[in-house]
C-alpha cells in the first residue's frame, strides 16, 4: 500500500474513532457551542445598544448584531480549539496511544484523526451559532458563492487553529494545562476588529489589532457575509492560515514522535 | 511447542538511561521462536523499559536488537508489522465498546471488511467477551479489560507478543484464565516475551527465565536450571523455648539456628524418608518441637539469593554473580 493511501485509510479509521467519542460524550460539544452563544447574547442584548451607536450615526442594536457575528464565529472556532487541546491531552494519557505507536500504521494518523474530527465538530458548532445569530438579528447579504467562500475561510482558520490546539494538547503535561493554554486565543477576536472597529482603539492596541491574524479573517468574513470592503484581507488571511497550519503541523508531529520517558 | 531453534528476538547490549539514572545496563537476550521467555524482576529493574525498546516504543541509547532479522532502529515498521504488545496499563479505548475496539484494530491492520468481522467474532468468542461486546469498556472488570486488551493485540495475528505484567492486579481465577490463553498462543507457534513480578507465573509458563535487577541480567536459564543454582530445600523447626533450641542444635550439627525466632533450619530434600529420620532423631533425644515447616526451593529463593540484600549488592564482586548462561 502506498504511503498516501495508507495515510488516508488510517486517518479515516482514526476519524471514525474520534467521531464515536464525540457521539458518546456530546456534553463537551454542547459546552463548546454554549460559550460563543452566551457571548453573542451578552454583546447583542447587553452591550449591543451602546456599541451599535458607536458604529455610526444610524448604528443600533440590530446593526451591531451584524457587526459582531464574524467575531462570534471566531470565538466559536477558538472555543472548539480549546476542546481539541483537552481531548488530545486526555487521549495521550490513555494506554491505547502506546498501542498505536507500536503498530505498523501511518504514524500521524492519531493526530489527523483528531484534526478531522474537530474540523467536523467545529463546522457543526459554527452552523448552530450562525443559526442563533440569525435569530437575534444577523442579516447577511451574501449570495451562495459568498456563503461558500465564507465557509471556506472558516474551515481554513479552523484547520489552522486545530493543528495549533493539537500541538498545545501534546505539549501539555496535564489535561488542566491543555485546558488553560489555548485561553489567550479567546481574547484575540476582542483585541482585533471582532467587537469594535480598530480605529476606535489607542495606537498601540490598534497596531496589534490590525496586524494580528484574526483581524484579516474577520474582515474577510464580514466582507463576504455583509458586503463590506475586503481589500487585501482575504489574501492576508489565507497566508496566515497556511503558515499557522504548516508550523503547527510540524510542531505537533515532532511532539508526538519525541521519546516519551513516562 | 515447536522445537525449531529460530531466534525470534536477538538483543545485544541494550542500554538506556534517563538523565543520571541507568535503567538498562547492557542487556543481552536471545529468544527462540515459539517459546515463552519470562523477564523477572522487582519494580524498577528495567522490565518495562526492555519491552518498550523491543516494541519500538522508545529508542535504546545503545545496543542493537532484531525481531525476525529486522533491525529495530532501521526497520521499525517491519518490526511493528510482526509484533503485538499488551502493556502494563490497559491499552484499550475506554469510550468504545469491545466490538468497536476490535473493529478499530481490524481497520488499522487493514483486514478486509468480511475477514475483519470474522476475526472479531472469533476473538470475542475465544476471550469470552461476546455477551459484553456492545457495552462500553469503562464498565468492564479488570479481567475482562485485560482479555480485551490481549484480544486487540491478536487481531493482526502477530508472531511475537510482548506481555508486560499481563496478570498484575488480576484475581486468581482471571490469572489462571490468562495463563490458559498464553499457553494456547504458544501452542500455535507464537513467541512470547513476558514480564512479571510473580515467580510462580514464570515457573508455570516460561520455557526460559531471566532475572533482571538494576538494569542487568543476573541469571538466565530454564526454571529447573535456575532452581539448581541455589542450595536445596530445608526444614524449619520451631521451638517453644531456648532450652529446646539449644539441645536440638547440639543434636543436629548441620543446622543453622536463629535465636531470636527460636527456629532451626535443617538442610533437607523435603522427602518423607528424610523427614521421618529427622523426627526420629529428635524423638530419641527427647526434644519436643513446637512446629515444623518444609521448604522446597522455588524461584523466589533463587531471586532472593541472587539479588541478596540491597546494602551488600554494591560490594558484591562480579564473579559471585550467577553466570548469564
Amino acid at each position: 500500500m502506498s504511503t498516501l493511501s495508507l495515510a488516508v485509510r488510517d486517518s479515516n479509521t482514526m476519524l471514525r474513532r474520534n467521531l464515536l467519542h464525540m457521539r458518546r460524550y456530546p456534553s463537551m460539544t454542547f459546552l463548546l457551542i454554549g460559550i460563543p452563544i452566551i457571548i453573542l447574547l451578552l454583546f447583542v442584548y447587553v452591550f449591543g445598544g451602546t456599541l451599535g451607536a458607536g458604529l455610526g450615526p444610524s448604528g443600533d442594536r440590530s446593526q451591531y448584531a451584524n457587526y459582531v457575528t464574524p467575531g462570534i464565529l471566531l470565538i466559536t472556532v477558538v472555543s472548539a480549539a480549546q476542546g481539541t487541546a483537552i481531548s488530545v491531552a486526555m487521549d495521550m494519557t490513555e494506554g491505547i496511544i502506546a498501542r498505536f505507536r507500536t503498530m505498523s500504521i501511518f504514524r500521524p494518523s492519531v493526530l489527523t484523526g483528531h484534526v478531522l474530527g474537530s474540523l467536523i465538530q467545529t463546522m457543526l458548532s459554527l452552523a448552530a451559532v450562525t443559526g442563533v445569530a440569525l435569530l437575534v438579528g444577523f442579516r447577511p447579504t451574501a449570495n451562495p458563492v459568498e456563503w461558500l467562500a465564507a465557509v471556506g475561510v472558516l474551515a481554513m482558520i479552523t484547520f489552522a487553529l486545530t493543528w495549533l490546539s493539537v500541538a498545545l494538547g501534546l505539549v501539555s503535561d496535564s489535561v488542566e494545562t491543555a485546558s488553560n493554554l489555548p485561553m489567550p486565543l479567546i481574547l484575540l477576536p476582542f483585541l482585533g476588529s471582532g467587537f469594535v472597529p480598530t480605529d476606535s482603539m489607542p495606537t498601540a492596541v490598534r497596531l496589534f489589532a490590525d496586524y494580528q491574524p484574526f483581524t484579516p479573517v474577520m474582515e474577510t468574513l464580514r466582507g463576504l457575509l455583509l458586503g463590506t470592503g475586503i481589500g487585501n484581507n482575504g489574501a492576508i488571511a489565507v497566508v496566515w492560515c497556511a503558515v499557522i497550519s504548516v508550523v503547527c503541523f510540524l510542531w505537533a508531529k515532532s511532539l508526538y514522535n519525541r521519546n516519551r520517558t513516562a | 511447542m515447536t522445537s525449531s531453534m529460530n531466534p525470534a528476538i536477538v538483543a545485544t547490549d541494550l542500554r538506556k538511561s534517563y538523565g543520571d539514572k541507568v535503567v538498562l545496563d547492557g542487556v543481552d537476550l536471545m529468544i527462540t521462536e515459539g517459546t515463552i521467555f519470562a523477564l523477572l524482576g522487582p519494580n524498577g529493574a528495567g522490565k518495562t523499559t526492555t519491552v518498550q525498546i523491543l516494541s519500538t516504543l522508545i529508542k535504546a541509547d545503545g545496543g542493537t536488537a532484531r525481531v525476525f532479522g529486522h533491525d529495530l532502529a532501521r526497520e521499525p515498521d517491519a518490526v511493528r508489522a510482526l509484533i503485538g504488545v499488551t502493556g502494563q496499563f490497559s491499552a484499550v479505548d475506554n469510550l468504545l465498546t469491545a466490538r468497536e475496539n476490535l473493529t478499530l484494530m481490524a481497520d488499522l491492520c487493514h483486514l478486509g471488511r468480511a475477514a475483519g468481522r470474522r476475526r472479531i467474532a472469533d476473538l470475542l468468542d475465544q476471550f469470552d467477551l461476546t455477551e459484553a461486546a456492545g457495552k462500553p469498556v469503562s464498565t468492564y472488570s479488570g479481567g475482562m479489560r485485560r482479555r480485551l486488551d490481549l484480544a486487540m493485540t491478536l487481531v493482526g495475528e502477530p508472531r511475537v507478543i510482548f506481555l508486560d505484567e499481563p496478570t498484575t492486579g488480576l484475581d486468581p481465577r482471571s490469572r489462571r484464565a490468562m495463563w490458559h490463553i498464553i499457553r494456547a498462543l504458544v501452542a500455535e507457534g507464537v513467541t512470547i516475551l513476558l514480564t512479571t513480578q510473580y515467580l510462580e507465573e514464570a515457573d508455570q509458563l516460561a520455557d526460559r527465565v531471566a532475572f533482571l535487577d538494576h538494569g542487568r541480567l543476573i541469571a538466565e536459564g530454564t526454571p529447573r536450571e535456575l532452581k539448581r543454582l541455589i542450595p536445596g530445600g530445608h526444614v524449619v523447626l520451631q521451638f517453644a523455648d531456648q532450652e529446646g533450641l539449644d539441645s536440638a542444635a547440639r543434636t543436629l550439627q548441620t543446622a543453622t539456628r536463629d535465636d531470636a525466632a527460636l527456629t532451626l533450619q535443617v538442610p533437607s530434600d523435603g522427602g518423607v524418608g528424610s523427614l521421618r529420620s529427622l523426627l526420629d532423631q529428635l524423638d530419641r533425644a527427647s526434644i519436643s518441637v513446637a512446629g515444623l515447616s518444609v521448604h522446597t526451593p522455588d524461584l523466589d529463593d533463587v531471586f532472593l539469593t541472587l539479588t541478596g540484600q540491597p546494602d551488600t549488592r554494591a560490594s558484591r564482586p562480579d564473579h559471585e554473580r550467577a553466570p548469564t548462561r
